[in-house]
């Protein structure tokens, strides 16, 4: 607990730089991930993340020096050279753009590890530390590369600020951006060395193995939240740095540990968080949705059966007991009574002493959907050439998702039928006739 | 049956296209009037995207050249306007139907620039015209089919322009945004503009356009549509025959050579 105050506290300096730094590169990769996610280039933030290493292990051998913008400058041209290539691959060649990024990100990658192998094996002193751009080392950070994410990330938001509607449309539609004129090329590549820069900082935190995490789970968390562009960058830089901010301060407690797993991990429970419950999209939302659907069946269903039976027995005006109703439609007695419990609730239904009867409104939405039932079934017959003893089973599904303006259009279509194929009556309510 | 006419809106003079080394348009030629309702008509895979999208400069042209307006492309970019086919884009995208809409004011307005209140009128405008207004907040993900399909055509409203090339539009569309879109072509033709509309259902072909155009990797025929939709030229188009023509592609494709140099 003492080290979280005195990490929250930031009164250590050194602290203050770690906390400083993931947060700001923590924004520019949440920025950024937006439109490489948008932009279905996850994968690619991927290569380029890998494609860093050899760059900075070669800046560092033709320098001898681990100077932060000497290794800075390396990470950008490799990783710039891998984008290059993957385009050039997938146009030039029979590879199709998944393999060619997996052929760019495994050889870099490997050229880096061999690179950082020789490296350690020299004996240079200055070498130490370099093996922290493989999973990420906030701790590491020193001042001056502060100065460095500061101005990356000032990049990256007077770019997408001024390109804002730009980017927007290129992301959504390139055809049609460039059909308007707009430079296409241009604002790619622009889009393209913002990611590079923003990688090639990233590492410092979460490395290269663990940076397209970074980059995409803040984006794809945030759209779970937001129909909006505008939204969706805000929430996912917000939560990029969260999670940059927390694998800091793990990092403060352990001093043996890499950060980039943990960043992941927090950020992987946003993500799961916002896939669960997220309004709408989540995962919870979603089953209330079909839960919701299924209740909606079981009582369309329950009063179809009353219509059926009143029909047999010459009026509607008639109660009948939960036996003649399962003799009607089979169902497991516990959903029945539940059923039946909802639509009394509602008042559809009357509880009397001789059992349920339908009450008005609930003889309005019976007669609905049976209504829905047999034009569906005509319909079918009628119009797909379907075989009448066919029909049945199909419109059993279709009469719960027939909307009311798909209902006037197949009333239209049909010229208000009279009966279905089976020659039973389509019933009218007196409200429709008007 | 080539016709060409005087002073047209579009010249298109020895078009060829090829992916891949594979030419999918050899030798286009025709000139289309102005005011005139378009369609392109022919079999799959026959390139009738593929000229519409070489004529607006988004596919780099193995030869020939394509003029609007008597100029080129460049100068008259803001004069054209352009409705992607629906599947060509992913609905899934955090956007507004409004958002879409501005869109089409994108181009008109200029790099950088910021939208304006005036820009938010015009686009209220063309969402009104294909009467999807009502839905201008929802997200676009939310709508159906149809409804996509009138969001993309009020951007291109929105563009206020003299020229429309028409992807697909009908295809897999509702009965209320056929009858939109059929309205909406009949507006703008009343307004004197050209509009270019890809399209494969023979039997309404006839019914909306007035001039034809008969693709398939070749033009077969370009003219009012009572001279070109006749038995003769429709079979000549979708003839099933794999042509000399395509065979020559598919050889100079495996072989890697270009057949313009």
């Amino acid at each position: 607990m003492d080290a979280l105050t005195h990490f929250l506290s930031l009164s250590d300096a050194n602290v203050r730089y770690v906390v400083i730094g993931c947060v700001l590169l923590g924004i520019s990769s949440g920025l950024m991930g937006v439109y490489t996610l948008l932009r279905k280039r996850a994968l690619l933030g991927d290569a380029i993340a890998h494609a860093v290493l050899p760059g900075i292990c070669l800046a560092f051998m033709l320098s001898g020096v681990r100077n932060t913008w000497v290794l800075f400058a390396g990470a950008i041209i490799t990783g710039s050279l891998s984008v290059y290539l993957v385009d050039l691959i997938s146009r030039r060649s029979r590879l199709k753009p998944d393999a060619a990024i997996a052929l760019v990100l495994s050889v870099f990658f490997g050229a880096g590890v061999l690179l950082l192998t020789m490296i350690q094996s020299s004996g240079n002193a200055a070498q130490s530390g370099l093996d922290k751009f493989l999973f990420g080392k906030a701790a590491a950070m020193l001042p001056e590369d502060l100065w460095l994410f500061g101005a990356v990330l000032l990049g990256v938001m007077v770019v997408l600020f001024f390109g804002y509607k730009e980017f927007k449309l290129l992301a959504f539609d390139k055809g049609y951006a460039q059909s308007q004129g707009l430079p296409v090329k241009a604002l790619e590549m622009a889009l393209s060395t913002l990611t590079v820069l923003t990688v090639a900082t990233g590492i410092q935190a979460v490395g290269v193995v663990l940076m397209s995490a970074l980059l995409i789970a803040p984006a794809a968390a945030s759209r779970y939240w937001t129909h909006r562009l505008s939204g969706m960058l805000i929430l996912s830089a917000v939560m990029a740095s969260i999670g940059a901010y927390i694998g800091a301060f793990i990092s403060y407690t352990k001093p043996g540990m890499p950060t980039g797993p943990w960043i992941v991990v927090v950020l992987s429970v946003l993500t799961g968080i916002s896939m669960l419950v997220a309004p709408n999209q989540g995962l919870l939302a979603r089953y209330w949705q079909r839960r919701k659907h299924r209740d909606k069946i079981l009582q369309e269903n329950i009063l179809k059966a009353f219509y059926h039976l009143g029909e047999r027995n010459g009026s509607q005006a008639l109660a009948f007991d939960i036996k003649l109703l399962k003799q009607q439609r089979e169902m497991p007695e516990i959903r029945l009574k539940s059923g039946l419990r909802s639509l009394v609730k509602e008042g559809s239904l009357l509880d009397t002493q001789f059992g349920y009867q339908l009450t008005r409104t609930g003889l309005e939405a019976a007669t609905r959907v049976v209504r829905l039932h047999r034009m569906w079934e005509l319909y079918l017959s009628r119009h797909l050439n379907i075989a009448p003893d066919h029909v049945h089973e199909d419109a059993e599904g279709i009469e719960h998702l027939i909307t009311p303006e798909l209902e006037r259009e197949l009333e239209l279509l049909l010229d208000r039928p009279g009966s279905d194929p089976h020659d039973s009556q389509i019933p009218y309510t007196k409200k429709d006739r008007n | 049956m080539i016709q060409h006419v005087d002073n047209p809106i579009i010249e298109v003079h020895d078009l060829t296209v090829s992916y891949d080394k594979k030419p999918v348009l050899w030798n286009v030629d025709f000139t289309i009037p102005g005011g005139a309702l378009v369609g392109i008509i022919g079999p799959n895979g026959a390139g009738k995207s593929t000229l519409i999208k070489a004529i607006m400069g988004l596919l780099p042209l193995s030869s020939g050249y394509a003029h609007l307006f008597g100029e080129k492309l460049d100068n008259v970019r803001k004069r054209i306007s352009y409705v992607p086919q629906r599947e060509s884009v992913d609905w899934d995208f955090p956007a507004s139907v409004m958002d879409i809409a501005l869109m089409g004011r994108y181009g008109q307005r200029g790099l950088f620039k910021r939208i304006t209140a005036e820009d938010r009128s015009i686009a209220r405008q063309a969402l009104e015209q294909v009467h999807m207004l009502e839905f201008a907040n929802r997200q676009i993900g939310q709508l159906s089919g149809g409804q996509q399909q009138r969001v993309f055509l009020a951007r291109a409203l929105a563009q206020q322009a003299d020229l429309y090339f028409m992807d697909e539009p009908f295809a897999g569309v509702d009965a209320a945004t056929e009858g939109a879109i059929i309205e909406l072509l009949k507006e703008l033709k009343a307004q004197g503009k050209t509009i270019l509309v890809v399209h494969h259902d023979l039997q309404s072909a006839a019914e909306y356009f007035d001039w034809i155009l008969l693709l398939n990797t070749r033009l077969v025929a370009s003219g009012p549509t009572a001279e070109t939709l006749t038995p003769t030229l429709l079979q000549e188009t979708y003839g099933g025959k794999l042509s000399l023509l395509a065979q020559v592609g598919e050889i100079a494709s495996s072989k890697g050579v270009n057949i313009r140099e």
